[in-house]
């Protein structure tokens, strides 16, 4: 390992020393602030590292991992993220009594991790990744351990996402063992070479999908995503929606492109069952929620579904429309889940549809908010949820797969009932009495800030996307 | 210029007076009149400048064109020819009669009611103005949501239903358009290496009849669900019918009219071919929506839910004579699009003003008003003959010319729809029957028309005369506009020059598929 490794390697060094900073800072004096101003400091600076050197520096760490333009992207889609999700934390965690500040070593560890994937290019460091992202949100997840749910769902993630590592595992190992590779370049040459697939690769390719597909939480590996997205903290609900699953689909877009998987007709059809499984189901089953959360949970299950459409479309248009689908997406399941955590009290979150009842004429702003993210996730115009829904079915008409676009436009009405229903909720007359505990104002000022910052991107991204097209387009390059 | 001012005026005229009202109710209402009179007087004024009689032959009047992105080929492109600006005059006018008829209507969340309003009317001079197609999908959308919100917090007892009603028919037709534009785009841009959205350079685009056949399917879907046409039409009369008032006259006056209007200004010049192999079916659809709607109307008890049923019956006449494919049936439709708004959207002004001093629309309890309310009386019977179709009103010259045009195309269904016009004069006959002749059953005592109900119904009245003894400024306003829907391959030639002007098109796939000689 050279000079120039360790520093290409930086912004991962960032946020290891970070956490490492904030242990020791914990273990000095517990202080909810100073801890948060470490986290929310080394973020940005990781975040100024990573456009101001890293950009500029591309090149692979042999053998493990590849800092392109790809890959910086998406850390510093990452890290913004895990800002904003710091940011809706320090509110919501502040009028909770429990230890909060172990909470932001987990969540940078986490972030960590998802990077890590981001940038690899060989089972090791994927693995390594992955693992370092899961074992954080099993913690995280079961955060608020008072709460009744809390321990069911991070259980519930425990058992499963070892079960998935596990099937990742054994796939990999099938992999390994029939192509003696386990860089995703090597892999790719030897299949190449091989001609034919043979059926033990077939196979491991198979349980990776598996593993993939958990994380993901695509129909029929979905089953965790409602109780989890329930039992969670609604900041960390955010994260997993948005960091946790992005990490994997960029993981994806990058191992499937190595392997020019395009050309296998048997995984493309996979994935076609997947996506309409998934636009199906998860819309489906959140027609009849009376929950926020799960209802969220199910819908991102969907708008994994529509991702799969642009990632089949493939080309480049179709990566472009993953990325892009990616960002708006990011940008208002944060929103959603920030709103939900500022609306919550002590004992629970948010969470039901009653909540809600009448929001509009109660905190006018906060609704306006919430409805141009749902309507962002209806994909309804002026909204970054809109250009991302356009990017998809551009790219999916580009190349022809009719039937995924038109099963697609057919869930996004079906999609529209719910989101609509609860847009209603919040405009009718009828107030539901729900006020939540007094805080210092300034924490509401930095939730309010954030929820802001958001609300202005979303629609920036809709009204104004060339900006973030054209970024998009020299990553994908 | 113009054009973008005219939008981003009722858009910022809309945020202000939503934030005005915390202030005063009154100066709110007040901000919103002044908004769209001030986008009334600059469409009128545009049309005195061009000359009344507007007999040139360049049909496009304003054109303003800003690249928005430039990787897709998009661009903020609006321009105005004589159809658009009949439709915007129609649009500003039923406008500011939308503000006035709230004025004691609305007493809740007033700021929010005006916002909405504003952004329906701003989206739907959007959809009349705009030359790309992306553009056009994007108002198409834009309008829809405030609409969703007039009717789903303003409205009367079942309002939710219709809201989501609406809103899922409009929104799920309007995304097959966009698949249709999605794949009109690619196969012009494989076809000539332009990726480009604009509308000019869609209308070069040649289709093998299948695709042609499936690509209009997408497009005429979306129209036809808001026209709407009889089998796509349920929404319609659950949204009329629990809308507030100002709603209803923009739903039947401007909403109904962009679905037409969709059918003269892209379904017909971009499928020729296409439209003409299906046109006996869509007449045929027509004529039924004419007798379906008719008889609908004569069975309703409830006024707004009756005036709704005719409004499907008198939007038969519009898809009758889109696909008769002659000049003059097309000029009947334009003239049906306008004095349809006016009559329809009069009427249901009439149904608010009853349903304030009464709270019922049901019919059947009303009764013996002419005794009490003479004036409202007399300006309901003169839009009652117009909707039945007596000469003299604008309603008759319409009716008639579409069914001249249609004639010549399919005498039978002429035939048919001419019976409709029997049945028009049932329905219409039973209003004045049930609600202003015959006995007061109840007992309602009322006042006859406020001074600003009069300003606002005797306008209507000035106007649907004024169609009906002088249409020719209308006539040949729509003319050139009406005489390139049906010669695509003209309308492409007619605005080459403004085309040389200001169109680049630098669109990715230009760059990365067409090469180094398509790029400037």
């Amino acid at each position: 390992m050279n000079m120039n490794d360790i520093m290409s390697l930086i912004p991962l060094w960032i946020l290891s020393s970070a956490a490492i900073l904030i242990f020791f800072s914990i273990s000095i004096k517990r202080n909810h602030k100073v801890i948060f101003v470490i986290t929310v400091v080394s973020l940005l600076v990781d975040f100024f590292f990573l456009t101001s050197y890293s950009i500029k520096h591309l090149q692979p760490v042999e053998p493990l991992l590849i800092i392109d333009g790809f890959g910086v992207f998406n850390i510093g889609l990452i890290l913004l993220t895990t800002l904003v999700v710091v940011l809706i934390s320090y509110a919501y965690f502040e009028q909770r009594e429990e230890r909060k500040e172990e909470y932001y070593i987990l969540i940078i560890l986490a972030a960590l991790g998802a990077a890590i994937l981001v940038i690899s290019k060989h089972f090791a460091s994927l693995f390594l990744g992955l693992e370092i992202l899961s074992v954080s949100l099993y913690a995280l997840i079961a955060y608020l351990r008072k709460r009744e749910r809390s321990d069911e769902a991070g259980i519930k993630y425990l058992i499963l996402a070892a079960f998935s590592s596990a099937f990742l595992l054994f796939g990999m190992a099938l992999v390994y063992a029939a192509t003696g590779s386990m860089e995703f370049a090597g892999i790719a040459a030897w299949i190449t070479q091989a001609h034919e697939m043979p059926t033990i690769v077939v196979a491991g390719f198979g349980m990776m999908i598996v593993g993939v597909g958990f994380k993901l939480g695509i129909v029929p590996f979905h089953m965790w995503t409602p109780d989890v997205y329930e039992g969670s903290p609604a900041p960390v609900t955010a994260f997993i929606a948005t960091v946790s699953k992005g990490g994997m689909v960029a993981l994806l877009v990058r191992f499937f492109n190595t392997l020019n998987g395009y050309q296998y007709t048997t995984f493309m059809l996979v994935f076609t069952i997947l996506a309409i499984a998934s636009m199906f189901i998860g819309n489906i089953l959140a027609l009849r929620q009376n929950n926020v959360k799960r209802l969220l949970a199910y819908s991102s299950i969907a708008h994994l579904g529509y991702l799969l459409v642009a990632f089949l479309a493939g080309e480049k248009l179709g990566m472009e429309a993953v990325i892009f689908y990616l960002v708006a997406y990011f940008i208002t399941t944060l929103g959603a889940f920030g709103i939900l955590a500022t609306l919550s009290d002590k004992e629970r979150d948010a969470e039901l549809l009653e909540d809600y009842r009448g929001l509009l004429w109660k905190r006018p702003l906060t609704a306006i908010v919430f409805s141009a993210m749902l309507l962002s996730l209806a994909g309804i115009p002026l909204t970054a949820g809109f250009v991302g829904k356009f990017y998809v079915l551009a790219a999916g008409i580009q190349t022809h797969r009719w039937l995924l676009v038109i099963i697609l436009v057919i869930n996004s009405v079906i999609g529209l009932y719910y989101y609509i229903k609860l847009i209603a909720i919040m405009f009718d007359q009828k107030q539901a009495a729900r006020t939540s505990q007094e805080l210092h104002p300034l924490v509401y000022i930095v939730s309010s800030v954030t929820m802001a910052i958001l609300v202005l991107s979303l629609f920036w991204i809709g009204v104004n996307p060339e900006g973030m097209m054209t970024l998009i387009r020299d990553v994908v390059r | 210029m113009l054009l973008a001012l005219l939008i981003l005026l009722l858009m910022a005229g809309g945020i202000a007076s939503g934030f005005l009202a915390r202030v005063s109710h009154a100066a709110c209402r007040w901000l919103a009149l002044i908004t769209v009179t001030i986008a009334f007087a600059i469409i009128v004024s545009v049309w005195i400048d061009e000359g009344l009689s507007m007999t040139q032959t360049d049909s496009w009047l304003r054109d303003l064109y800003i690249p928005w992105i430039p990787s897709f080929g998009i661009a903020f492109h609006l321009a105005m020819d004589g159809l658009s600006l009949l439709m915007l005059a129609l649009t500003f006018f039923l406008g500011i009669l939308a503000v006035l008829v709230s004025w004691k209507e609305i007493q809740y969340r007033v700021g929010f009611f005006h916002f909405n309003l504003l952004w329906v009317v701003a989206g739907i001079t959007g959809v009349f103005l705009t030359m790309d197609l992306f553009l056009f999908y994007f108002f198409w959308e834009v309008m829809l949501i405030p609409m969703y919100f007039l009717i789903g917090i303003w409205g009367h007892e079942n309002k939710q239903y219709a809201a989501y009603k609406f809103f899922i028919f409009t929104q799920a037709s309007g995304l097959l358009m966009l698949l249709s534009i999605l794949a009109l785009y690619f196969i012009h841009g494989e076809q000539t290496g332009i990726y480009s959205f604009d509308y000019f350079s869609i209308l070069g685009t040649t289709l093998s009849p299948e695709t042609g056949r499936w690509l209009m399917f997408g497009f005429l879907i979306a129209f036809i669900v808001k026209l709407p046409v009889v089998p796509l039409h349920t929404w319609l009369p659950d949204a009329h019918t629990e809308a507030p008032t100002a709603g209803s006259l923009l739903l039947a006056g401007l909403l109904l009219k962009t679905g037409a209007y969709g059918l003269i200004r892209f379904v017909l010049p971009i499928f020729p071919e296409a439209s003409a192999s299906i046109a006996p079916v869509a007449m045929l659809l027509g004529v039924v929506g004419i007798l379906y709607g008719a008889m609908q109307a004569y069975s309703q008890t409830d006024f707004k839910r009756l005036v709704a049923y005719t409004s499907v019956s008198h939007m038969g006449f519009i898809m009758l004579g889109v696909f008769a494919f002659n000049e003059l049936a097309m000029q009947g439709v334009v003239m049906q699009m306008i004095t349809h708004g006016i009559s329809t959207g009069a009427l249901f002004v009439i149904a608010g003003v009853l349903y304030e001093r009464i709270h019922t629309r049901d019919i059947l309890r009303m009764g013996g008003m002419w005794k009490k309310v003479p004036f409202m009386g007399t300006v309901a019977m003169i839009f009652v003959m117009a909707s039945l179709g007596l000469p003299g009103l604008g309603n008759f010259v319409a009716e008639f010319m579409t069914l001249i045009g249609a004639w010549q195309a399919n005498k039978l269904f002429t035939i048919i729809a001419t019976a409709g016009l029997v049945f028009a004069t049932a329905y219409s006959l039973r209003i004045m029957q049930k609600v202003f002749l015959g006995k007061n059953i109840e007992g309602h005592s009322m006042t006859d028309l406020s001074l600003r109900e009069k300003f606002i119904l005797v306008p209507l009245c000035v106007v649907i005369i004024w169609l009906g003894l002088f249409p020719q400024q209308v006539i040949n306003a729509a003319r050139p506009t009406v005489a390139n829907s049906m010669h695509a391959k003209n309308h492409t030639a007619i605005h080459q020059e403004a085309q040389t002007n200001h169109v680049k098109y630098t669109s990715a796939f230009t760059l990365e598929k067409g090469g180094s000689h398509e790029h400037e």
